[in-house]
């Protein structure tokens, strides 16, 4: 009980933060934080405990995002069904590209997948009958005028996939995953099914994607192909949101998703850098990757060593 | 009839000599990834440098961007060389949980140049008004009662002729020449080339080094086809990728094959299919190779030699 206290009280403090009367700006950051939190850390799921570094985490997100907007603008069904639905679909999806993809080891997977992405969103921009192309797809009817249901709708998302990953993790099946990552020839030689479980990691981190991609749906009311299926907006910052908050770590998605949008709006709302926003991320990408491999959450004892360090006088 | 076979034959000489451009952007990817072991995905973004260099010689000094190659390449050799030693070989000591990271890292080094590009160029469109560029020969210029009528745009063929004078170039000099060895012996076994006294260390450098010169020539050859905007580099790095895929990875041979094939499918969808599904048919042919040839053409051609 006592280690769970601290989770118990963000926990509350997210569930009454809204209360509080906050500007419909921040709850659209706050809920933006949190799908980016979610993607980070289906991310996480295949590329921090498997090993298997994805580029194209668009591809999930943007498929669930047009599972939504098809079955309201083609069947006239509430794009609500689409969080469900996403399920199926994406975890379709992920056994294709699993089958595609999976036979590539390590840089060339990334790349593998980063091109599936991409097919994706050709294929969304030509498929004019059927996704509306380039003009997208749009929600007349929204379901609330106020963020606070959708908050607390992406709030309890997250916390399942908070769940979802710790009992993967520490299940038998975590296990598996981390020794994939550690050498996946031992792995094999030991007698794990390495393409089943790889599989199975990109299924269940695809899935959790699509779910966010559907709710994104929902709460922006308009998508098209460049937005959802978008290399640098998504794919490469869902990678940054994992790097930066700590690879394979619980919270680090989370904290990274936090630093990441809050740096972006920051950027953005500041008419000297806005233009210069890609070339921050760069450069923090960078210098993250050189001095803290692991991430805050990951490299937190070096973090602190280096801040005790300059603090104390000598 | 005729006006068919005009049509494929015209759309096969696009493919080839399109593919002969893609088949130098791939070699340079290749050989980075033999020699490294990482994938560079600046590759499309120095390309995208190197005509950015191209079009202000033009525009300032009304250098031919044919004439451009002579300081691009070199220029983007420097460039890469800079970029392995500052940047790429101080992460690969790092110590992390993801070997990936060098990848990542080479995505961040694209996003800083695409974007420094658009704040210093903006993102117009810009192109070369060569003054050649739309002279073209005609098959009829030189076959008076020829059934069919083929023509070959100027600045296309020098372009291709070009990029295969610069491939032969670089095979003597990987076959012929001790660092070309050097760097293929790097490629095929580190620790041996270590043992025989190989500087594996500069050979790296200098491989990355030559992989960019490579992707700034053939960024050259495209400028007086094609048009420039800072964004055109992802689209390349993906083509790049699929070329040495599709090769087979680190066969320079297989690039050049690759290149060829790629050109040719791509320009194919895009007379029959449309323009908008080139960049489909690109990927279904990555996707084919993949799943049918998960050696690429390499490695058809290394069972073709085992069977004699």
């Amino acid at each position: 009980m006592k280690k769970n206290l601290p989770i118990i009280i963000i926990l509350i403090l997210l569930a009454v933060l809204p209360l509080v009367g906050l500007s419909s700006y921040i709850m659209h950051i706050l809920v933006l934080v949190i799908i980016y939190s979610i993607i980070g850390m289906a991310w996480n799921l295949l590329g921090g405990y498997c090993g298997q570094v994805s580029f194209g985490h668009a591809a999930y997100f943007g498929v669930g995002a047009y599972t939504a907007g098809i079955i309201y603008s083609k069947l006239g069904v509430s794009a609500w069904w689409g969080l469900p639905l996403s399920i199926f679909v994406v975890t379709a999806l992920s056994l294709i590209i699993g089958f595609i993809c999976l036979r590539l080891r390590g840089p060339y997977f990334a790349l593998g997948t980063l091109a599936m992405g991409e097919v994706l969103r050709v294929t969304a921009e030509n498929l004019v009958k059927f996704t509306g192309g380039d003009v997208g797809i749009l929600i007349r009817e929204r379901t609330w005028v106020g963020k606070i249901w959708y908050y607390y709708i992406i709030l309890l998302l997250a916390i399942g996939t908070y769940l979802l990953v710790k009992i993967v993790i520490e299940s038998k099946l975590g296990y598996y995953f981390v020794s994939i990552r550690e050498d996946q020839d031992a792995a094999e030689s030991m007698g794990i099914d390495t393409t089943t479980y790889k599989t199975i990691a990109l299924c269940l981190s695809g899935a959790i994607t699509g779910i966010a991609g559907a709710f994104y749906m929902n709460y922006m009311g308009y998508i098209d192909p460049k937005v959802v299926f978008n290399l640098h907006d998504i794919s490469i910052v869902t990678i940054m949101v994992v790097m930066v908050g700590g690879v394979a770590t619980y919270w680090g998605p989370t904290i990274g998703a936090i630093i990441m949008v809050f740096l972006a709006e920051l950027i953005r709302s500041n008419p000297s850098l806005g233009a210069a926003h890609q070339t921050l991320f760069g450069i923090l990408l960078i210098f993250i990757i050189i001095f803290l491999p692991n991430g805050i959450v990951g490299d937190f004892p070096k973090l602190r060593k280096l801040f005790r360090l300059g603090g104390t006088p000598t | 009839m005729a006006v068919q076979i005009e049509l494929f034959l015209q759309t096969l000489i696009a493919g080839i000599l399109l593919g002969g451009l893609y088949a130098l952007i791939g070699i340079g990817m290749t050989l980075i990834m033999g020699v490294m072991k990482i994938i560079n995905l600046a590759h499309g973004e120095l390309m995208m440098v190197a005509m950015y260099i191209s079009f202000w010689l033009f525009t300032l000094f009304h250098i031919d961007p044919y004439i451009s190659v002579l300081v691009a390449a070199p220029a983007l050799f420097f460039l890469g060389v800079g970029l392995q030693k500052f940047l790429i070989n101080p992460v690969l000591r790092v110590e992390s949980i993801l070997p990936e990271n060098q990848v990542i890292l080479t995505v961040g080094i694209g996003m800083v140049l695409a974007n420094l590009a658009t704040i210093f160029f903006t993102s117009n469109y810009r192109s070369t008004p060569v003054d050649y560029a739309t002279k073209a020969f005609y098959l009829t210029d030189f076959w008076k009662d020829a059934p069919i009528e083929l023509s070959l745009s100027m600045a296309w063929s020098l372009s291709f002729l070009i990029a295969v004078a610069i491939t032969v170039a670089l095979w003597f000099f990987l076959t012929r020449t001790d660092t070309g060895k050097s760097i293929r012996a790097t490629a095929q076994d580190l620790d041996a080339a270590l043992l025989m006294g190989v500087n594996v260390r500069k050979m790296r450098v200098v491989t990355f080094g030559i992989g960019c010169a490579l992707v700034g020539a053939a960024g050259c050859l495209f400028l007086p086809i094609y048009y420039l905007f800072p964004a055109l580099g992802g689209q390349f790095t993906l083509i790049a990728f699929v070329i040495t895929i599709l090769g087979g990875l680190g066969s320079t041979n297989g690039a050049i094959i690759g290149g060829v094939i790629l050109g040719i499918f791509e320009s194919m969808t895009a007379t029959y299919l449309g323009m908008g599904w080139a960049p489909v048919g690109r990927f279904l042919i990555f996707v084919a190779a993949l799943v049918f040839l998960p050696g690429g053409v390499a490695s058809l051609i290394r069972s073709k030699k085992l069977g004699k």
